[in-house]
C-alpha cells in the first residue's frame, strides 16, 4: 500500500537529520585542521573541480583567520558551503588526501570547509566587493549552482545580472533535488541570499525560458546570455506498465520530498528503485527513511559497473536497502491500475559497449519482485525540445559548447545542461568558466 | 632488567628522575604523591625569605595544536612559612627514606642568613642542598637568584659561605640567562660546590594578547618577563650542559640535568651529554606525576636493548661527539634519497628545497600526484627535506664521501681547495 504519514515526527526528524554533522567545538575543528600537512601543489586541490586552495583554507583555520579561510574557499567556489555538505568528497578532495597512502583517514576537508563557510554565511561576511557597474547586462537562465556561480563572478566585475528561474526558489537541484539529509531548505535559502548579497544580481522567479520569456528577448535586452537550466526528469524506460499508479520519477519524487513536510509524502510498503547512480541511491535511502518496509535497488549491470560511489552505496546498504545486480526491468505488472510487481530479465555481462562498460545481455531467465511502488532513476533527460526550438546546437539535448560558447553568438552555457548531469561542484566551475568567457566577450578582458 | 638506580654525590635514589624545585615539590601533599607515583627524588621548592606572589602566574606557548610546548612563570620562591616547610620535609623523609630529598635554598644576601637557613634545613635530615642562583624574576631585583648566578664573583662568595657551614652535599643551580654558564660554573666549583645543576628558566615573553595588547601572563593590565621552560628549552639546556661537561674545571663535579625533560628519551640524551641524573618540572605540571612510569620503563628497555647494566655505563658517552666546527670532516658528504615506496606525494620536501635551499628536488607533474626525486648532483646533504617529510624513513641520507680520508677545514685551507663551490 502506498501511504503517507508512516512515522512519528521524531522518527522523520531522526531519519532526515544532517548526515554529515558539523564539528561540535572549535577545539575539535583545530585538532582536525592541524592534521593537514599543507601539501605543496596539493592533490586535494587538484582533485577539486573548482580548485579550492584547500591547504591554505585549512591553515587559515589554525591561525584563527576564519574570514580569510572563507574567502579562500568562496574565491574558488561561491557555493563552498553547499559543496561542503553535498560533494562526493570520497572521490574528490578527500579521496586524494595523501593520508590515504598512510592508511590513515584523510583530513575531513568537507567538514573543515563547512566550519569556515557556515560562519561566513551566519555572520553574513560579504567578502567580495562588486566593482562599479560597467553598464553591461547579462541574462542567466536557471538559478542553480551553474547560474548562481556565473552570476557572482559577473557581478564582482560590475556586470548587472538578471537570472530567469522557472521555480519559485533558487538553488536548482540543491534546493529541489539533493537528498534531504544533506541540506535543508533553510540552508539553501541562506546560501542563495549570501551569494546574491553582493548586489547586482536580480532573480526573476517563476520565469521559464520558452514560456515566460523568449531567447529573442534575452538576446535583444542583454549583452550576453548564459544557459544554466540543468536537466529535466528521468528518462522513460520504455517498458510496459510505466503508466501505472505507483510508478514515479525519482527527480519528481525527491522534488516533492524537498518541498513538502515529510509526513505528506506517500511511500509504498515494498519499493523497487531502478538504477544505481547517485539519484537512485538518494531515492532508495529516502524512500526507506520515509518508512517503506522494503526497498530493493535493481541494476542491469554488476556491482563493478555501478556509477554511484562505494560510500553512497554503503549509505543505502546501512539504511537497509537491498541490491539486485544484473537485473533489467522488463515489465511493471499491475492490478486495478496499481503496481503489484516488477519483472526483470536476468542479465549477464557481455562485450564492452560504447562507454567501455561490459554490456549486459539477457539470459532468458526472469525474476519477479512483489512491489507496490517503482521509482525510476535511470538518468535525467536533457531539455532537448527547448534547446532545439531555439536552434542551440546539442547532442541528444546536451548543449554543445566551444570555450563555453554555444553556436549562437553571445549565448553561453554550462552545468548539467551541457554535461548531462554531474555534481554541484562541476556546475559551479562551469558557471565560473562561463562567466570568464562572457567577460571576455562583452568587455574583452580576461576575467 | 637493567639497574636504573642512581647515586648522586652519595644521595641515593631508585631511579635518576628527580622533580625540580618548583610547585610540584612545594609541599608534603605533592611530594608524597610524587613518591607514591615512583619519583626517585625531589628538590624541595626554594626556601628563603618571605615573599608574596601575584595572580596570574603562568603562560604557555602552544604549537600547531600541541599545548604547552613552552611554559613560563613569574612565581617567586616558596611563599609558605619556613617552619611548615621544614616540618613537612622531615615527614616526607620519614615516610619515604629511600628517596632523595634535596632542598633548594635562596637566603638573603649575607652569610648569617645562609648559615641560619642551612642549619635549620640540615636539622630535617635532608640529603643535600641545591643553591638557587637561577630564578630570573622577582628575586633578582633583591640581588638574589639570577643576580647571583650572573656574576661569578658573587656566586663564588655565596658558595664559600655555604661550604663553610654545610655538612651535606651542595649542588649549585646555574642560570641560563648568561651568554655562557662556564664562568659562574667554574667559580662555584672552585669555591667548593660538590655538584652543579642546570638550567633554571630563561627570561621570556611568551606572547601578547591581541585584544588587550598585554603580554602573558596578565596581572592587572601588565606583565613582566617570565622564566621559560618546558620542551622548547631542551636544546638550549643541552647546549649549556655540554659546555659544562666539556670544561676541564666544571666537569670535575657531577651535574644534574634540567630543562625540558619530558620523556625517558630526553633523560637519556641529557645523561649522554654528561648529566648524572635529571630533574623535571614542566612535564609533570602538564601531565601529573604518572609520567614517571614510562620514564623508568622506557629507560630500562633501552638499556636492556643496548646492553647497559647501570646508568653509569652510558652517562657522558656522547660528550666528545660535539667538537669544534673546524674539526669536522669536510670530506664527509651525504645526499638525500626519496624512497618512492614510502612517498605520499605531499611535496613538502620539494617546496622546502625549491624555495629555501638548493633546488635539488625534481618535480614530475602528475594528476593528482606529483613524483619527487633528488637531483644527486645538486643535493648538499643539508637534511631539510628529511626534516620536513611527514613519513619516517621515507627520505634517507645516503653517505657519498668526497674522498676516503678525513680532512678538516684547516687542512682544506692549507691545500688551497676550492671554496664557494655550491
Ligand atoms: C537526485 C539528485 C541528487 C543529487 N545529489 C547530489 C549530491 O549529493 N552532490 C552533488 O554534488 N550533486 C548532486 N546532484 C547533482 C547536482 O544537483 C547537479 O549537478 C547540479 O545541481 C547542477 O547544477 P545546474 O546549475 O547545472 O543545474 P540545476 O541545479 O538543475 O539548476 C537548473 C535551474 O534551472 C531552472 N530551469 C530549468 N529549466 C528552466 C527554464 N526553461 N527556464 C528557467 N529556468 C529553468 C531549474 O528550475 C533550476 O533552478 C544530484 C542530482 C540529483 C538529480
Ligand atoms: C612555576 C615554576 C616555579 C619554579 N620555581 C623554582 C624555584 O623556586 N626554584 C628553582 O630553583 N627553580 C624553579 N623553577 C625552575 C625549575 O626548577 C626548572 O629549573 C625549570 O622549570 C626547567 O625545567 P623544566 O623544563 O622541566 O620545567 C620553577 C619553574 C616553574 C615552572
Amino acid at each position: 500500500m502506498i501511504k503517507s504519514n508512516r512515522l512519528t515526527k521524531e522518527q522523520y526528524e531522526k531519519n532526515f537529520a544532517d548526515i554529515h554533522p558539523p564539528f561540535e567545538t572549535k577545539e575539535a575543528t583545530l585538532v582536525e585542521a592541524n592534521r593537514c600537512l599543507f601539501c605543496y601543489d596539493a592533490p586535494c586541490t587538484k582533485s577539486c573541480p573548482t580548485s579550492i586552495d584547500i591547504p591554505k583554507f585549512i591553515k587559515q583555520i589554525t591561525t584563527d583567520n576564519i574570514k580569510g579561510s572563507a574567502h579562500t574557499i568562496f574565491q574558488s567556489n561561491i557555493m563552498g558551503a553547499g559543496c561542503s555538505k553535498v560533494c562526493p568528497v570520497e572521490k574528490l578532495c578527500e579521496g586524494s588526501c595523501v593520508y590515504n597512502f598512510m592508511e590513515e583517514t584523510p583530513v575531513t576537508i568537507a567538514r573543515l570547509q563547512r566550519y569556515s563557510t557556515e560562519k561566513a554565511i551566519e555572520k553574513n561576511w560579504q567578502l567580495f566587493k562588486r566593482k562599479a557597474s560597467t553598464g553591461k547586462k547579462v541574462a542567466i537562465v536557471g538559478a542553480g549552482p551553474a547560474g548562481l556561480s556565473c552570476a557572482h563572478v559577473l557581478s564582482r566585475e560590475g556586470i548587472d545580472v538578471t537570472i530567469y528561474e522557472k521555480e519559485s526558489k533558487a538553488g536548482g537541484l540543491m534546493t529541489y533535488g539533493i537528498a534531504a539529509y544533506k541540506v535543508t531548505p533553510e540552508f539553501c535559502k541562506s546560501e542563495v541570499d549570501y551569494i546574491t548579497g553582493i548586489g547586482g544580481i536580480e532573480i526573476k522567479y517563476n520565469h521559464a525560458l520558452g514560456q515566460n520569456v523568449s531567447m529573442e528577448e534575452l538576446q535583444k535586452n542583454y549583452d550576453a546570455v548564459f544557459l544554466a537550466m540543468g536537466v529535466g526528469l528521468a528518462r522513460k524506460i520504455g517498458i510496459p506498465g510505466e503508466e501505472l499508479e505507483g510508478v514515479v520519477d525519482a527527480i519528481e519524487y525527491i522534488y516533492r520530498l524537498r518541498t513538502n513536510e515529510y509526513n505528506a509524502l506517500p511511500v509504498g510498503d515494498k519499493v523497487a528503485v531502478i538504477g544505481m547512480g547517485m539519484t537512485a541511491i538518494d531515492a532508495a535511502t529516502q524512500a526507506k527513511r520515509l518508512g517503506a518496509k522494503e526497498v530493493t535497488m535493481v541494476y542491469r549491470r554488476s556491482e563493478a559497473e555501478k556509477s554511484c560511489t562505494q560510500h553512497e552505496l554503503d549509505i543505502a546498504r546501512l539504511d537497509g536497502c537491498a541490491t539486485i545486480w544484473l537485473a533489467a526491468p522488463k515489465e511493471i505488472v499491475g492490478k486495478d491500475g496499481k503496481v503489484t510487481a516488477l519483472v526483470c530479465d536476468v542479465m549477464k555481462l557481455g562485450e564492452p559497449d560504447s562507454l567501455g562498460k561490459p554490456a549486459p545481455v539477457a539470459t532468458g531467465e526472469t525474476i519477479t519482485l512483489d512491489v507496490d511502488m517503482v521509482i525510476k532513476a535511470t538518468g535525467q533527460k536533457p531539455f532537448e525540445e527547448l534547446v532545439n526550438a531555439n536552434n542551440v546546437q546539442n547532442k541528444y539535448g546536451k548543449i554543445t559548447i566551444d570555450n563555453n560558447a554555444t553556436n549562437i553568438k553571445g549565448v553561453f552555457a554550462g552545468g548539467d545542461c551541457v554535461n548531462g548531469g554531474k555534481e554541484v561542484v562541476d556546475a559551479v566551475q562551469a558557471g565560473k568558466d562561463g562567466a570568464k568567457a562572457i567577460l571576455k566577450f562583452i568587455l574583452n578582458v580576461e576575467g | 632488567m637493567a639497574d636504573i638506580s642512581a647515586n648522586f654525590l652519595g644521595i641515593k635514589s631508585p631511579n635518576p628522575f628527580w622533580l625540580a624545585s618548583a610547585p610540584p615539590t612545594d609541599k608534603q601533599t605533592n611530594v608524597l604523591r610524587a613518591f607514591e607515583a615512583g619519583w626517585g627524588g625531589v628538590v624541595w621548592k626554594t626556601l628563603g625569605s618571605q615573599v608574596k606572589n601575584v595572580s596570574s602566574r603562568y603562560s604557555a606557548v602552544d604549537y600547531h595544536g600541541s599545548r604547552v610546548m613552552g611554559f613560563n612563570n613569574i612565581e617567586l620562591i616558596s611563599d609558605r612559612p619556613l617552619d611548615i616547610n621544614l616540618k613537612e620535609i622531615k615527614e616526607c623523609i620519614r615516610l619515604f627514606p629511600d628517596r632523595a630529598m634535596v632542598v633548594s635554598l635562596m637566603a638573603d644576601n649575607n652569610k648569617e642568613s645562609w648559615h641560619e637557613l642551612i642549619k635549620k634545613v640540615e636539622d630535617t635530615g635532608a640529603h643535600g642542598f641545591e643553591l638557587n642562583f637561577g630564578c630570573p624574576h622577582g628575586m633578582t631585583e633583591r640581588g638574589m637568584g639570577a643576580a647571583v648566578g650572573q656574576d661569578p664573583h658573587i656566586a663564588k662568595m655565596v658558595v664559600e659561605w655555604v661550604m663553610e657551614k654545610a655538612t651535606i652535599p651542595v649542588i649549585t643551580k646555574l642560570t641560563p640567562n648568561v651568554h655562557s654558564v662556564v664562568p659562574t660554573g667554574r667559580a662555584v666549583v672552585e669555591a667548593g660546590t660538590n655538584g652543579l645543576s642546570l638550567i633554571n628558566t630563561i627570561q621570556s615573553v611568551t606572547g601578547i594578547d591581541l585584544d588587550t595588547l598585554v603580554p602573558n601572563p596578565y596581572v592587572a593590565g601588565k606583565s613582566v618577563f617570565g622564566g621559560y621552560c618546558g620542551p622548547a628549552v631542551k636544546p638550549i639546556a643541552l647546549k649549556f650542559l655540554t659546555t659544562i661537561s666539556q670544561n676541564e674545571v666544571t666537569r670535575r663535579v657531577p651535574v644534574s640535568g634540567i630543562g625540558g625533560v619530558s620523556t625517558w628519551k630526553d633523560a637519556v640524551e641529557f645523561m649522554l651529554r654528561g648529566a648524572s641524573n635529571v630533574q623535571v618540572c614542566t612535564a609533570v605540571m602538564k601531565h601529573g606525576f604518572r609520567i614517571i612510569e614510562d620514564m623508568c620503563e622506557g629507560m630500562n628497555n633501552w638499556m636492556d636493548e643496548k646492553g647497559y647494566k647501570t646508568i653509569y655505563d652510558f652517562i657522558g658517552k656522547s660528550v666528545n661527539n660535539i667538537t669544534h666546527w673546524e674539526d669536522l670532516d669536510i670530506n664527509y658528504h651525504h645526499i638525500a634519497k626519496i624512497n618512492q615506496d614510502n612517498c605520499i606525494h605531499c611535496g613538502l620536501c620539494y617546496i622546502a628545497c625549491e624555495d629555501t635551499s638548493h633546488q635539488a628536488i625534481n618535480l614530475d607533474y602528475g594528476n593528482p600526484y606529483n613524483n619527487y626525486s633528488v637531483k644527486d648532483d645538486d643535493c648538499v646533504g643539508c637534511n631539510l627535506c628529511k626534516l620536513v617529510c611527514p613519513v619516517d624513513n621515507c627520505i634517507t641520507m645516503e653517505e657519498k664521501r668526497v674522498a676516503p680520508e678525513y680532512m678538516n677545514w684547516i687542512d682544506f685551507q692549507k691545500k688551497g681547495m676550492p671554496l664557494n663551490d655550491h
